[in-house]
């Protein structure tokens, strides 16, 4: 089993972290890993993306071209560019607190997950990544939860340990959603 | 030691100072940055030094000085950094200097792009300074395997006294993977009885140096360095080889293309086309003679590279005329995919079901 | 017998290539006096540069090591850093530092590298034939040019000292002549000033030494002497332009 997902937004919202943190839970569990980010200008206020695959299998290419088998886009560009690299029957996880327009194909999964209003109830807009990621999980299981848990701190530093609760939670309510 | 997922950069970092490296000198340049960072970082909390240079031809110059004073000491850059570090690299070579050079390649000629490549092939392996010389190419495809790689190279480039190159691509820089650190094999390093540290007026002075004024004289440094080129070549060649003894077609692929490739072999196998790889992980040397093995009723070769055909003129050196050899490759920051390679080895294979 | 005149053990005993007359010799002595009067050969380690004292490191009576063109403050700051307890010097005539090692000397001193620099001024390019240098005079003749150096042209000779001086990291600035015994004397004072300035970690130390190029010049070597000081002198002062302890 392979999961190459990607992770697409504007910098800023956290898409490369939660492919840190997918990458680093599967490298936890055993699992073969890769992260691979965009990187140059375009990071800079622009959009910004990073392919994560965790397979049970040795990886070949780090590199999603039009094999994603999921993409988790947090802004409307990321829709746009990324919706064609998902293969037939995968899954697309779009944030509707911030993307109006839908899916337009009919040969993938859509789910719509109201992020950032999700993230604010529980107190801080930030963690709207973490639902998307929740949601993402739920729908996969490809980790545990408990080990992205377990990978924070390794990603982020002990001194961010404080923000394991919220992130928790956020995880939590993602997964609920797609239930 | 537990596995750590780590960029590729700071993998080389990280790898450098477990083999001792305790010197840095380097100058920005995009996507290699977190290596100079990692660096300057971590070289002061262990006593080592890190030095912005004022620029790339500086810091390798700073690289000679440092190592012809005995030190353990690298730089890294990308592609037009590696340009100019070129002059540097040559009279490093000339005074038989060790030294590690990371080059994680972006796309060119001139300012180019940013986005991975390969082509700098041409500048790695023939030497983009002036002279007969030759150093160390490691072309490695996995952070791990550049971990593994940047731990030996600092033992390899003392060991024969001549620079190691480590050439990676933006992709390689900047792609997080999990790796461990492993001791590498321990190799007999003499001592540097050549290095210049004071004579505290208890020898003769030693003196790093590439100049030789009689064409004689000079003609003799050369055919030593070529005897230390020779035990090199027979010595420290590495390569992956797989399924080649029966494949149909065979491709030759290194670093980040050869992970494309071997994707795309996997495609193939299920359609019933045998596909061999040749992995070159060392650039100079080439490894030559592996290309002997290849199936003999092969239909033909099949260089993949991100560039416009570089690594191609050493395959066919290598095939000296036994097989066709054709070429896949983009340029300019652009990937090859699966399917590119896979199209390419379908033609090639042609009456093969 | 008394020994009333010794060559220094800070020189080896290999004869100097240079033309008859020129004055690199002399700079040669006074660097291998000035280590030795320091007690410090035994720690030094020179770099030598590209152009006529490009086999400086066959001379000086310590370990040395060889640059590329205008690159020995760039190896010199590289064997520093691994030996901060060694002395460490660069010795560079006027190609290899006011034209193609700009960058190298400036931000040696920018960051104020403890090396000191040896920096010999004969406004020319010796030992490829005379070529015009960023040093030539208005109105001197070199082989690239042939009608006398013209301001219109290429501007006015540079003045590495003057501009050193500007940089905070260059703690010992000085420019002397070794053109008659009195200012060989002052030649040497400034010299070891630089070695000292490094000895006391003050930061970059350098001297500009204004040499004779009887060869290229086409004179004798009085003449030689002479043109240094009527031509020479006028438009490259004499004089310290910095010094350490002192308050600026």
């Amino acid at each position: 089993m392979a999961e190459k997902a990607i992770m697409a937004g504007f910098g800023g919202q956290g898409v490369m972290a939660i492919g840190k943190l997918l990458a680093y839970a599967g490298m936890l569990e055993g699992k073969e890993v890769s992260w691979l980010p965009s990187y140059g200008p375009e990071m800079r206020g622009g959009t910004a993306n990073c392919a994560v695959i965790v397979s049970d299998t040795l990886i070949g290419s780090p590199i999603i071209t039009d094999d994603a088998t999921a993409a988790i886009v947090m802004n409307l560009p990321s829709l746009d560019k990324f919706e064609s690299d998902i293969v037939k029957n995968g899954k697309l996880l779009i944030n509707k607190s911030l993307i109006e327009k839908e899916a337009t194909r009919d040969d993938i999964n859509a789910y719509y997950i109201p992020a950032n209003e999700i993230a604010s109830e529980l107190g801080n807009a930030k963690a709207a990544n973490m639902v998307m990621l929740g949601a993402y999980l739920e729908l996969t299981k490809i980790v545990k939860p408990e080990s992205i848990i377990k990978a924070f701190t390794k990603v982020f530093g002990e001194e961010k340990a404080k923000f394991i609760p919220l992130n928790e939670e956020a995880l939590k309510k993602g997964a609920e959603v797609v239930k | 030691m537990a596995k750590v997922l780590m960029k590729g950069n700071e993998a080389v970092g990280a790898a450098a100072i477990k083999a001792g490296c305790k010197y840095f000198f380097g100058y920005p340049i995009t996507p290699q940055n977190e290596i100079p960072e990692y660096m300057s970082r971590e070289l002061p909390k262990i006593g080592g030094v890190f030095l912005q240079a004022e620029s790339e031809i500086a810091a390798i110059n700073m690289v000679y000085g440092a190592s012809g004073a005995g030190a353990r000491v690298m730089t890294s850059s990308s592609s037009p950094g590696i340009a100019l570090k070129q002059e540097g690299i040559s009279y490093i070579a000339g005074a038989e200097l060790p030294c590690v050079i990371v080059n994680m390649m972006r796309g060119g000629p001139g300012l180019g792009g940013i986005q991975p490549s390969q082509a700098d092939y041409f500048q790695a392996t023939r030497g983009g300074g002036n002279g007969d010389y030759r150093h160390i190419v490691y072309a490695p495809s996995s952070i791990q395997e550049t971990v593994d790689i940047m731990m030996e190279s600092f033992d390899v480039a003392e060991m024969y006294r001549i620079p190691v190159m480590v050439l990676g691509d933006g992709m390689i820089g900047q792609m997080m993977e999990a790796v461990e650190f492993h001791e590498p094999k321990k190799r007999e390093l003499q001592e540097k009885t050549w290095a210049t540290d004071g004579t505290k007026g208890k020898r003769k002075p030693n003196i790093i140096n590439s100049l030789f004024l009689d064409p004689q004289e000079c003609e003799n440094h050369n055919i030593r360095l070529e005897e230390k080129h020779k035990i090199i070549s027979e010595k420290e060649v590495r390569y992956e080889a797989e399924g080649i003894e029966d494949a149909d077609v065979v491709c030759v692929a290194y670093g980040t293309t050869s992970r494309i490739v071997k994707n795309a072999i996997v495609e193939c196998k299920k359609e019933g086309i045998k596909v061999g790889i040749i992995r070159p992980i060392t650039l100079w040397p080439f490894p030559m003679e592996i290309f002997d093995k290849i199936n003999k009723n092969a239909k033909g070769v099949l260089t993949v590279e991100m560039s416009m055909g570089q690594m191609i003129d050493d395959v066919k050196i290598a095939v000296n005329g036994r097989f066709p050899v054709h070429f896949v490759g983009r340029s300019g920051g652009m990937v090859p995919t699966p399917a590119n390679v896979i199209d390419s080895i379908k033609n090639i294979a042609g009456g093969v079901k | 017998m008394t020994v009333v005149y010794k060559k220094s053990e800070g020189l080896t005993d290999l004869q100097l290539h240079y033309c008859p007359g020129c004055t690199h010799g002399i700079i040669h002595k006074l660097v291998a006096e000035v280590m030795v009067e320091l007690g410090v050969l035994g720690d030094a380690i020179g770099v030598a540069p590209v152009g006529c004292s490009v086999l400086a490191y066959n001379y000086l009576n310590c370990d040395m090591h060889e640059a590329a063109h205008g690159r020995a403050p760039a190896v010199a700051t590289g064997v520093k850093r691994v030996r901060p307890e060694n002395v460490v010097f660069t010795y560079q005539g006027d190609g290899d530092l006011a034209s193609i090692g700009t960058a190298e000397v400036v931000h040696a001193a920018h960051r104020g590298e403890k090396i000191t620099t040896i920096f010999v001024n004969n406004a020319i390019y010796g030992m490829t034939g005379g070529q015009m240098a960023p040093t030539t005079l208005i109105g001197q003749k070199a082989t690239t040019a042939p009608y006398g150096r013209d301001e219109a042209h290429c501007g006015k000779p540079l003045k590495i000292s003057e501009m050193i001086a500007t940089i905070d990291g260059a703690k010992f600035v000085e420019r002397v002549s070794v053109h008659n015994p009195a200012n060989i004397r002052k030649a040497k004072k400034a010299i070891k000033k630089a070695f000292e300035c490094q000895l006391k970690g003050e930061g970059f130390a350098l001297v500009e030494v204004l040499s004779t190029c009887p060869t290229n010049w086409g004179k004798t070597p009085i003449d030689a002497l002479k043109w240094l000081e009527e031509n020479m002198i006028p438009y490259y002062p004499l004089k310290n332009f910095r010094n350490f302890g002192e308050v600026k």
